[in-house]
C-alpha cells in the first residue's frame, strides 16, 4: 500500500461502505441529487472543479452508509428530508426579519440575557447575539475592517470560504480535501457535496498572525449553516491561534450538523486552533437537539510543524468527533486537549486521532470527560505509531468526573505501534463527586453550584490552561451552566 | 439571648431513630464537651446541625444567634458563623486548599455585605495561620486534604476555623489521631479562636484535649439523649472510671 492509501485507511477506518440511495424518487427542495449539488455550485457560480468534487464528493456519499460504532444511539436520519440549500432571503423577507428583531435589548427576553450575563459574554456582544439590530448597537463593520485591515498587512489572508474561492482559487484548489478527502467518511463526504460556507485561514511563510483569528469577526459567520468547511494552511514558520465557537447557547432550525476543518501546517509551523461548542443538547428529557458530526483534521506536514487542538464540548445532543493530527513531518508535534461535558440526555463521543509517521514525532491527548444526568459520554482514541516513526513518543491522559450515578463515561483508547522505539504512556482515572464532598464545601460557606464548579474546575485545569485567556473564562462559566441542577 | 438553643431534638436516619431529644444550651463565651461511648450519635448531632441531609428531624427546635437554625441551608448556616469540624474530613483532589480558603471566607464575607479581601492581604493572613498551624506552605497548593495524613486533616480543619472566625465552631472529634505536639498546637489554635462572643463545641473522647481546652460544661451523650452534665471535672471522673457507672446509674 502506498504512504498515502495507508493514511488515507487509517483515518477513515470503521467507515462502512456499500449502500446505493435510490436518488429517483425524491425531488427538490428538500433532498438530495446531483441537481442539488449543482444548484449549491451555480448559486455561489463557483468554477468548475470546485463542482467537479463536489460531485465527486456526491458520487462516493452515495456508496456509503452512516457509521454505527459509535457509543451515541438516534433514530436513522432522512437525508432526503433534509434542506441543503438555504436560497438567499429576497429583500422583502429580509426587511420583515429585520422588522422583527428587537430593536434594543430591553426588548430580549429576559432569561436570554441572565444567561449570557452568567456566561461572562462582554455586554457588546450580547446584543449582536441576541440578534438586536446590530448597527444600533455598535458598527460591527467598522470593526471587522480594522480588524482585516490589520491582517492585510501582514499578508495573512482570512476570509469566508466561498469569498476564498474566487479570490484564491488556486489555494483552494492545491489544499482543499488535501486532509480529509471528500470520501473519507459518511459526513465528511455529505459535507464534501453540499458544504455551504465557512472560513479560509492563509498565513505566509514566516508571519505569525498579529491576533488570536476569531469565527466572531467573520462577515456572515451566523448563517454558514449546517454545513461549515474550514481551511486554515499555515506556511513554513507561520503562527496562527483560531478561535471557533462561542459561549453562548446556539439554537438552529436544523437537527444534523456536519463540518469539516481542516489544517495543514508546513515546516516549523504552529497552528493552534480552540473549539468552544454550545450548541442546543435538547431539553431535560432528551427532546429535540443537535447531532454535530464533525470531522477535524489537522496534516502536521512539515518538519517541526506543530498543531494543538483545544476543545470545550459542552452543546449538542450527540458529539461525534475526532479532531485528529497527521504527524508526518519529523519532530513534528500534535497536541489534543479537551473537555466534554454532557448532561440530561446528552451523547458524547470524541476523542482523536494521532498518526505518528515521521521521526521523533511526539502527540500528547489530555481528554476531561464530565457525565452528569443521564448522559452518556465516551473517549474514543488512536495512537497509530507507523514503521518509520522511530522514537515516536505518545502521552495520553484520560479522566471521568461522575456526577450522579445514572450516566456513564467510558474509555475506548486505541494503540498500535509499528516501530519498537515507540514510547507510548496511558493514564487513566475515574472520580465521582460525593454528596460528602458537595457538603464539605458546603458547610465552609459556599453554595451547591458553586461547590460543584471548584470541583469541575480542578478537574478541567489542564486543559483550561491551553485556552486563550478570555475563552477560559467563559469556559468557566459555560460548564457552570450546563451543569447547573445537575447535583442534589 | 444564647448562641445557641437546641430544645428536645429528635432525628432519624431512614426508619433508625439516632438522636431521641437532645436538650443544650450554649452562650456565648462558653466551651462547652460532648463525650459519649460510640454510637451515641454524637456526630449525628454534629451533621443536622450542620445541615447534612439524609437526616430527618422528627421533633424539637434549634435556634443559632436568634435563627431557626433547621430551616436554614447549609450554606446558609455556615455564613451566618457556624463552623463544622468534621471527625473525617473528606478529601476533594484537584480543588486547591487555598482555593478553598479563598472562595469559603469570600462566600462568608459577601454573605455579611463585605466585600472580596484583597489577595494580598488574604495570602499575608493565610501565611501566618498556616506558620501558627505549624504546617507548611506547600499544604495551600495541595487539593483540599487530598493524601493528608490524619492528623494534617485535623490542622487542616482548625487553620480553616482560624480564618472563618465562627461565632461557633462545633469541632467533631479533632482531637483524634494527632499525635501529643499536635495536638498542643491544635489545642493552641482553638483557644485562640475562644472569646467573649464565640461559642466552642467540642466533641471528644479524651480528658487530655480537654486539659489544654478547659471547657465550662461536659455532657454525656448516651443512646441520643444527654444523660448528665457537670463542669470539668466530669470528664476527669469519666477518664478515671469509664462509662460503665454513669451508663448504669442513667438507665
Ligand atoms: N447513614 C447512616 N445509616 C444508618 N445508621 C447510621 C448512619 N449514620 C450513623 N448511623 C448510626 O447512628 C448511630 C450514631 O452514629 P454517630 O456517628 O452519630 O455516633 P458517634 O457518637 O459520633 O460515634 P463515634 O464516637 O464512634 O464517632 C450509630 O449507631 C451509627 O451506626
Ligand atoms: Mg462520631
Amino acid at each position: 500500500m502506498s504512504e498515502q492509501h495507508e493514511i488515507e485507511a487509517l483515518v477513515s477506518r470503521d467507515y462502512q461502505y456499500g449502500f446505493v440511495t435510490d436518488i429517483e424518487q425524491e425531488i427538490i427542495p428538500p433532498g438530495l441529487n446531483e441537481d442539488v449539488v449543482r444548484l449549491i455550485s451555480a448559486k455561489k457560480n463557483e468554477p468548475e472543479f470546485l463542482l467537479q468534487w463536489r460531485l465527486d464528493a456526491y458520487r462516493h456519499w452515495l456508496t456509503m452508509t452512516p457509521p454505527t460504532w459509535a457509543h451515541v444511539h438516534y433514530p436513522p436520519i432522512d437525508y432526503q428530508a433534509l434542506s441543503y440549500y438555504a436560497a438567499p432571503k429576497s429583500a422583502s423577507e429580509q426587511a420583515e426579519i429585520d422588522a422583527n428583531r428587537p430593536k434594543s435589548l430591553d426588548e430580549v427576553d429576559p432569561k436570554l440575557l441572565e444567561m449570557y450575563e452568567k456566561l461572562g459574554i462582554p455586554l457588546h456582544e450580547r446584543a449582536a447575539l441576541a440578534g438586536v439590530a446590530v448597527d444600533a448597537v455598535f458598527d460591527s463593520v467598522s470593526v471587522t475592517t480594522t480588524f482585516r485591515e490589520k491582517l492585510a498587512e501582514v499578508g495573512v489572508i482570512f476570509c469566508s470560504f466561498s469569498e476564498a474561492v474566487h479570490s484564491h482559487p488556486e489555494l483552494i484548489k492545491q489544499y482543499l480535501g488535501s486532509v480529509v478527502p471528500p470520501g473519507d467518511n459518511y459526513y465528511a463526504a455529505l459535507n464534501s457535496a453540499v458544504f455551504s460556507d465557512g472560513s479560509f485561514v492563509f498565513i505566509p511563510k514566516g508571519v505569525r498572525c498579529p491576533m488570536e483569528l476569531s469565527t466572531y469577526f467573520r462577515i456572515n459567520a451566523l448563517n454558514t449553516g449546517q454545513f461549515e468547511r474550514t481551511l486554515i494552511v499555515a506556511e513554513e514558520g507561520a503562527h496562527v491561534s483560531y478561535l471557533e465557537g462561542c459561549t453562548a447557547p446556539q439554537r438552529d432550525e436544523n437537527q444534523l450538523h456536519a463540518a469539516v476543518v481542516e489544517l495543514v501546517a508546513l515546516d516549523d509551523a504552529t497552528i493552534k486552533y480552540s473549539t468552544v461548542q454550545n450548541w442546543y443538547p435538547g431539553d431535560e428529557f432528551g427532546k429535540g437537539g443537535i447531532y454535530n458530526f464533525v470531522t477535524k483534521r489537522g496534516d502536521a506536514r512539515g518538519n517541526r510543524s506543530k498543531i494543538t487542538w483545544t476543545q470545550v464540548e459542552a452543546g449538542s445532543a450527540i458529539t461525534w468527533k475526532y479532531p485528529s493530527c497527521i504527524l508526518r513531518g519529523d519532530d513534528s508535534v500534535g497536541e489534543f486537549y479537551s473537555v466534554a461535558v454532557s448532561n440530561n440526555y446528552q451523547q458524547v463521543d470524541s476523542g482523536t486521532k494521532m498518526i505518528h509517521l515521521g521521526k521523533r514525532t511526539r502527540s500528547t491527548i489530555v481528554s476531561k470527560s464530565i457525565s452528569a444526568g443521564r448522559s452518556q459520554n465516551a473517549y474514543r482514541g488512536l495512537v497509530h505509531i507507523a514503521k518509520g516513526a522511530d522514537d515516536a513518543r505518545n502521552y495520553t491522559q484520560c479522566d471521568a468526573l461522575l456526577i450522579g450515578d445514572r450516566n456513564g463515561a467510558h474509555t475506548f483508547p486505541y494503540i498500535e505501534s509499528k516501530n519498537s522505539s515507540a514510547q507510548i504512556e496511558h493514564e487513566a482515572t475515574t472520580t465521582k463527586v460525593s454528596d460528602d464532598q458537595i457538603f464539605y464545601l458546603k458547610s465552609r460557606g459556599i453554595t451547591e453550584e458553586n461547590a460543584t464548579n471548584m470541583i469541575v474546575n480542578g478537574f478541567c485545569k489542564e486543559v483550561f490552561n491551553e485556552l486563550p485567556m478570555e475563552f477560559a473564562v467563559e469556559a468557566q462559566a459555560l460548564l457552570a451552566v450546563s451543569l447547573e441542577g445537575s447535583v442534589g | 439571648m444564647s448562641l445557641l438553643e437546641i430544645k428536645n431534638l429528635h432525628a432519624n436516619i431512614g426508619d433508625k431513630v439516632i438522636l431521641r431529644g437532645i436538650n443544650l444550651t450554649v452562650n456565648a463565651g462558653e466551651i462547652h464537651a460532648i463525650m459519649g461511648p460510640n454510637g451515641s450519635g454524637k456526630s449525628t448531632l454534629c451533621q443536622v446541625l450542620g445541615g447534612r441531609d439524609g437526616f430527618e428531624v422528627t421533633e424539637g427546635s434549634v435556634q443559632f444567634d436568634g435563627m431557626n437554625l433547621l430551616e436554614m441551608a447549609t450554606e446558609d448556616r455556615a455564613n451566618a458563623g457556624l463552623l463544622l469540624g468534621f471527625q473525617h474530613p473528606v478529601e476533594i483532589p484537584g480543588v486547591k486548599n487555598i482555593y478553598l480558603l479563598k472562595e469559603s471566607l469570600n462566600a462568608q464575607r459577601k454573605a455579611r455585605g463585605l466585600g472580596e479581601l484583597d489577595t494580598f492581604a488574604f495570602m499575608k493572613q493565610v501565611r501566618e495561620l498556616v506558620k501558627s498551624m505549624q504546617m507548611d506552605d506547600a499544604f495551600l497548593h495541595r487539593g483540599v486534604n487530598a493524601g493528608f495524613s490524619g492528623g494534617e486533616k485535623k490542622r487542616n480543619e482548625i487553620l480553616q476555623m482560624l480564618l472563618l472566625q465562627p461565632k461557633l465552631a462545633l469541632l467533631d472529634e479533632t482531637d483524634s489521631g494527632l499525635d501529643i505536639d499536635a495536638l498542643k498546637i491544635v489545642s493552641e489554635g482553638i483557644n485562640r479562636l475562644r472569646g467573649t462572643d464565640r461559642g466552642i463545641v467540642l466533641v471528644t473522647h479524651y480528658q487530655r484535649l480537654l486539659s489544654y481546652v478547659e471547657p465550662d460544661f461536659v455532657h454525656i451523650l448516651y443512646k441520643g439523649q444527654i444523660i448528665k452534665s457537670g463542669d470539668k471535672s466530669l470528664a476527669l471522673q469519666l477518664e478515671a472510671e469509664g462509662y460503665e457507672d454513669i451508663l448504669k446509674a442513667a438507665s
